[in-house]
């Protein structure tokens, strides 16, 4: 064997063997294995070779893998060791892709049972890698046998396998539970630590198992650092889920913890005890103590774990988290950037009002030290802060406009202007110094997508400012320094300025004049377009083609124009025909807040955009068979559920909402493993003057798999009131009993059965499409003349605020809030709520609600619609 | 705040990588099949995390959704990913665990010729210490021993008394048989 070694050495000058390897020279040299006498000093480099493409990310088709695979059997003749164990270590690997790989159980089993200590483990782990269900009963007494047996590694990878296999047939493993009971006793640390996580894996669905494996365990004193952390964890989520529990004696299991030896052990604990939702200022202290002091350790790791525990905390018992300021401070100039970063957001978390600037000096030595990804990370803080005290604007505003000033990237940059734009949109005082900040910034900035972002901004927020006319100055600059794209958006908004503020319009047509003769088309064309509009002083036109723009969703934009052309019809393109665009809901938003700070992430594909979802159901609602012609998806609201989440179906409702019909999507799932469904049909009981129309039954439901049922109703043609009801609905189909291992059916006979499903409201909100108005008074104001009318006062009597009312309000009719009227500003007793909308059909709505304070929520609700029904509708539903 | 408790589970590691001083794979086992599914995607991302790790000698670093701790000798990167919420010095004693199980297979040489040198070696041992996730051994000497190292190929002094044993039985073995 080590002349072997020396061989290979000397023939491949080290390592250049795995050089520009190539699949198929490897394929054809791992035809020796079929030789009668196998060589083990030329298989098993040509194994290695093998393995290293594979884990290098080279696929195989299945039959090259399967001839492979067929080929590396005949090396179990020979006795290598080596060799032996780099077989095992190929099956592993191939058996997710090759054929009939059970073909080598009978050789791999011999190996399990056999006497040599050095190939039972591997053997067993290789084994369980290619059983299926049924070949696991006939290796069931092996199993057993090697969960229990003397050899430590042996019971190890017993252990471990029974839990991979756990997903495979949780019943039959579920009958190892003795021996997994018996091997927690065990003196080796890692047998512990497996078998306890095993016993809990098979318990942890029944509570009262588990709550007695605990206090069995925590009395025992486990020895293996791994096992202690494992019941750390089990301990804490028994104790979160369970709030009547008697504790005591956990608590103090955990409380134990933090003196172990095992720093593992020890900030496990920490970790658990300061996560855990009960816990009080008592229990935290040591926890916090703990953490406080690894925050000043030598390890890097140590203080990292520290000090992301203390960041997370910082957002539950900020007091707490006070008492390590300190320590935090210092670690503001480790040497690793992740703790210096999650120093400083823990900081700024937990820092008091008169705190923020001091801190703000710290930082700012900091940050010119730092790579961009951290800095974006320490931005996100500062918005963060400043949403927190916005009378502290001006110096974090000073702050920021600085970090602007610094080099630094495209994204980092963009997280400086978008938290400038976010301490605009909340807090008023602050607009007027951040839209100079952003100002200058455009005057120096690199980056076009970001200045075209600011323009843009400047547009819609400089008329609404005291002096508009100080900004004129600095767009018009950009039109005579930069590149086309940038000077295109410099026109666009300065004809915002155009039309909401009179005064400036001369000028604004003096200079919209001088664009026309720009060398570029999209400038000319747009000065063109701009400035004819505004000759026209006209307040519907400014409104409708300068203030808002296009409301539509721009793929299906895309995708009706294209069939437009293709279609030889001389009928006008009907823009109502068009989705409009879906507005982001906030879940979505928050969504995206959530990410632990300190997080780094590579800059991946831009996401695809939301109304992409949309267009996915309504690709696939269309593509059912013999479906009606309904036009195109006006909106799809949230997914609802039908039944809780634990039981032995699940079922989930998606609303489609066409200018006639309604589609609803009922999403299946079936949890129950002896169970094979067919013919999942949803039979819904509508409510007065809907018609169902089409039904798509769901042909089968395996186990643990989604089927998807359609039902298509038609909404009530005359009384649009009645179009706000309650479905009652019952889930039908035919049960087979079949085999939970294999989901192969007893008999073909079924047997009827039907599940009663929770009912489904039809709401308003469900007709309604959100749309966005920049400028809602002015479409209010034009909309008096041509729109119909309604108004209603009604009492609130449920609501004790006023921010509980506008957020009930806004659910409930699926308008959008406009001009920032969603938020209530603190202590006021009256507010007006402004909305916008479009009804199914393409109707426009608008409605004001006026609020009031008193006992309740008092509410004056005015509703204009293109259509006088609609109008209706909405008030007579209110209430 | 919801899910920051950890989830009682023996699948730790997401993830074992070890890349050479230019950013190339030398060995990489990924765990978890929701997590960079597509060679590209892994390829991507270890591009990423060279970037990032290869200049600071940091040790620690959350990338993409992962922890992942880290170590690194002459020309070679040794790292050990897991969960953002994992406990991140149960993947220090991985690593550790990983990086001595390689020195000790080539006698404290720990550099790039070695490793592919002894590879076949040396993805044994990483077979050893992690199974689909689940860690399986964190005891470098152990990891040795149950690896198919011959006798000869470990000096004296750094054989487990069980190993010693072990080669003595087995020569005795051999010596029986001829």
């Amino acid at each position: 064997m080590s002349s072997f070694r020396r061989d290979k050495k000397e023939d491949e000058d080290g390592g250049n063997m795995f050089v520009s390897l190539e699949k198929t020279t490897i394929l054809q040299e791992a035809r020796k294995f079929n030789d009668t006498t196998v060589n083990p000093r030329k298989c098993t480099p040509i194994l290695t070779k093998l393995l290293f493409l594979l884990y290098q990310g080279e696929l195989l088709t299945v039959k090259e893998a399967t001839d492979v695979f067929f080929a590396m059997t005949k090396l179990f003749q020979s006795k290598d060791v080596v060799l032996r164990r780099m077989v095992y270590l190929g099956i592993k690997e191939l058996s997710c892709i090759a054929d009939d790989v059970i073909i080598v159980t009978s050789s791999l089993t011999k190996d399990m049972t056999g006497k040599e200590d050095i190939y039972r483990p591997a053997a067993i782990r290789a084994l369980c890698s290619i059983t299926d269900a049924t070949m696991l009963q006939a290796i069931e007494r092996y199993m057993k046998q090697a969960i229990v047996d003397r050899n430590s590694a042996v019971s190890s990878a017993a252990l471990v396998s029974s839990l991979h296999l756990t997903k495979l047939a949780p019943d039959v493993i579920k009958r190892w539970v003795n021996e997994a009971q018996e091997a927690i006793n065990s003196d080796n640390i890692m047998v512990q630590y497996h078998a306890l996580g095993l016993l809990y894996h098979i318990r942890k669905t029944d509570r009262l198992a588990v709550t007695k494996l605990v206090a069995k365990l925590t009395k025992m004193s486990l020895k293996s650092p791994y096992a202690v952390c494992m019941l750390i964890r089990i301990t804490a989520k028994l104790l979160d889920e369970e709030e009547s529990l008697n504790d005591t004696a956990m608590i103090e299991f955990m409380e134990y913890c933090l003196r172990h030896k095992s720093e593992m052990v020890v900030y496990e604990a920490a970790h658990a005890i300061v996560n855990l939702k009960r816990t009080t200022s008592r229990e935290l202290a040591p926890a916090i103590s703990v953490l406080q002091l690894f925050c000043g350790s030598a390890k890097p790791t140590l203080r990292f774990a520290a000090v992301r525990t203390l960041n997370q905390v910082a957002i539950t018992h900020p007091s707490a988290v006070t008492a390590c300021n300190l320590d935090l401070e210092n670690l503001i100039t480790d040497s690793n950037r992740s703790i210096a970063t999650l120093a400083i957001t823990t900081l700024l978390k937990t820092g008091a009002e008169s705190s923020v600037d001091r801190l703000m000096k710290q930082i700012a030595t900091f940050v010119s030290e730092i790579s961009d990804e951290f800095k974006v990370v320490v931005v996100q803080a500062i918005r963060a802060l400043a949403l927190k005290f916005p009378r502290k604007h001006s110096v974090l505003m000073n702050f920021l406009s600085a970090m602007l000033r610094e080099e630094g990237g495209l994204e980092y940059k963009a997280s400086i202007a978008d938290t400038i734009i976010t301490i605009i949109e909340d807090n008023p005082d602050a607009k007027e110094t951040g839209l100079a900040h952003l100002c200058e910034f455009i005057e120096d900035c690199e980056h076009f997508s970001l200045a075209v972002r600011i323009l843009h901004l400047l547009g819609k927020e400089g008329p609404k400012t005291k002096q508009p006319s100080r900004y004129i100055r600095f767009i018009y600059n950009r039109v005579i320094l930069e590149c086309p794209s940038i000077r295109a958006a410099a026109v666009s908004s300065m004809a915002q300025f155009g039309a909401s503020c009179p005064d400036l319009l001369e000028n604004i047509q003096v200079l919209l004049a001088r664009c026309q003769m720009d060398s570029d088309d999209e400038v000319r064309d747009r000065a063109t377009y701009y400035s004819n509009i505004l000759s026209k002083q006209d307040k519907s036109l400014y409104n409708n083609y300068v203030l808002d723009t296009l409301q539509v969703s721009i793929p299906s934009l895309e995708k009706s124009l294209r069939e437009y052309t293709q279609g030889s019809t001389n009928q006008p393109f009907d823009m109502k025909s068009v989705p409009l665009q879906a507005i982001p809901t906030s879940r979505e938003e928050e969504h995206h807040k959530h990410k632990p700070d300190g997080m780094l992430v590579s800059a991946g594909p831009i996401k695809a955009a939301v109304s992409n979802k949309q267009v996915n159901y309504a690709e696939k609602i269309s593509e059912l068979p013999e479906i009606l012609d309904m036009g195109s998806l006006f909106k799809t609201s949230e997914v609802v559920e039908l039944t809780e989440s634990e039981t032995e179906y699940f079922v989930r409702c998606i609303k489609h909402c066409y200018a006639k019909h309604m589609v609803l999507q009922f999403d299946c799932l079936n949890t129950l493993s002896d169970q094979l469904l067919e013919k999942v049909k949803i039979q819904v009981d509508p409510s007065e003057g809907y018609r169902v129309v089409q039904e798509f039954p769901c042909p089968k439901l395996p186990y643990n798999e989604t089927g998807t049922a359609y039902v298509v109703v038609e909404f009530p043609e005359e009384d649009l009131v009645g179009t706000v009801g309650t479905f009652g609905a019952v889930m039908k189909f035919v049960v087979k009993d079949c085999d939970p291992t294999t989901g192969l059916p007893d008999t073909d006979e079924g047997y009827d059965d039907e599940y009663m499903l929770e009912d489904l409201e039809i709401t308003l909100g469900d007709q309604i499409q959100k749309v966005s108005k920049a400028n809602w008074q002015v479409s209010w104001e034009e909309a008096e003349k041509s729109f119909e009318e309604r108004e209603d006062t009604y009492s609130l009597s449920t609501f004790n605020s006023l921010e509980e009312a506008v957020k009930n309000i806004v659910q409930y009719l699926g308008l959008q809030p406009c001009e920032r009227s969603d938020k209530v500003q603190e202590g006021k007793t009256t507010h007006t709520l402004l909305l916008a909308g479009v009804y199914r059909g393409g109707y426009e709505v608008l409605v004001r609600a006026k609020l009031a304070l008193s006992e309740g929520v008092t509410m004056q609700l005015t509703v204009r619609s293109a259509d006088a029904e609609v109008a209706e509708l909405i008030t007579a539903t209110v209430g | 705040m919801e899910g920051s408790l950890l989830e009682p589970t023996l699948y730790t590691v997401k993830g074992i990588l070890i890349l050479d001083n230019d950013g190339q794979r030398i060995l990489a086992r990924y765990y978890a099949k929701n997590i960079f599914p597509t060679p590209k995607e892994q390829k991507a991302f270890e591009k990423n995390l060279f970037n990032k790790t290869h200049r600071a000698n940091a040790e620690i670093i959350m990338l993409d959704g992962l922890t992942c701790v880290y170590r690194s000798n002459v020309d070679l990167f040794f790292y050990v990913m897991g969960s953002s919420q994992e406990n991140e010095l149960i993947l220090m004693s991985v690593l550790n665990c990983l990086y001595d199980t390689v020195s000790q297979i080539l006698r404290k040489n720990v550099e790039r010729r070695g490793v592919l040198d002894y590879l076949d070696i040396i993805m044994l041992a990483i077979d050893e210490i992690c199974d689909g996730g689940i860690i399986l051994d964190a005891d470098p000497s152990s990891v040795v021993s149950r690896v198919a190292l011959r006798g000869e190929d470990i000096p004296l002094s750094e054989q487990t008394v069980a190993q010693v044993f072990q080669s003595a039985k087995e020569q005795l073995k051999w010596s029986l048989l001829k």
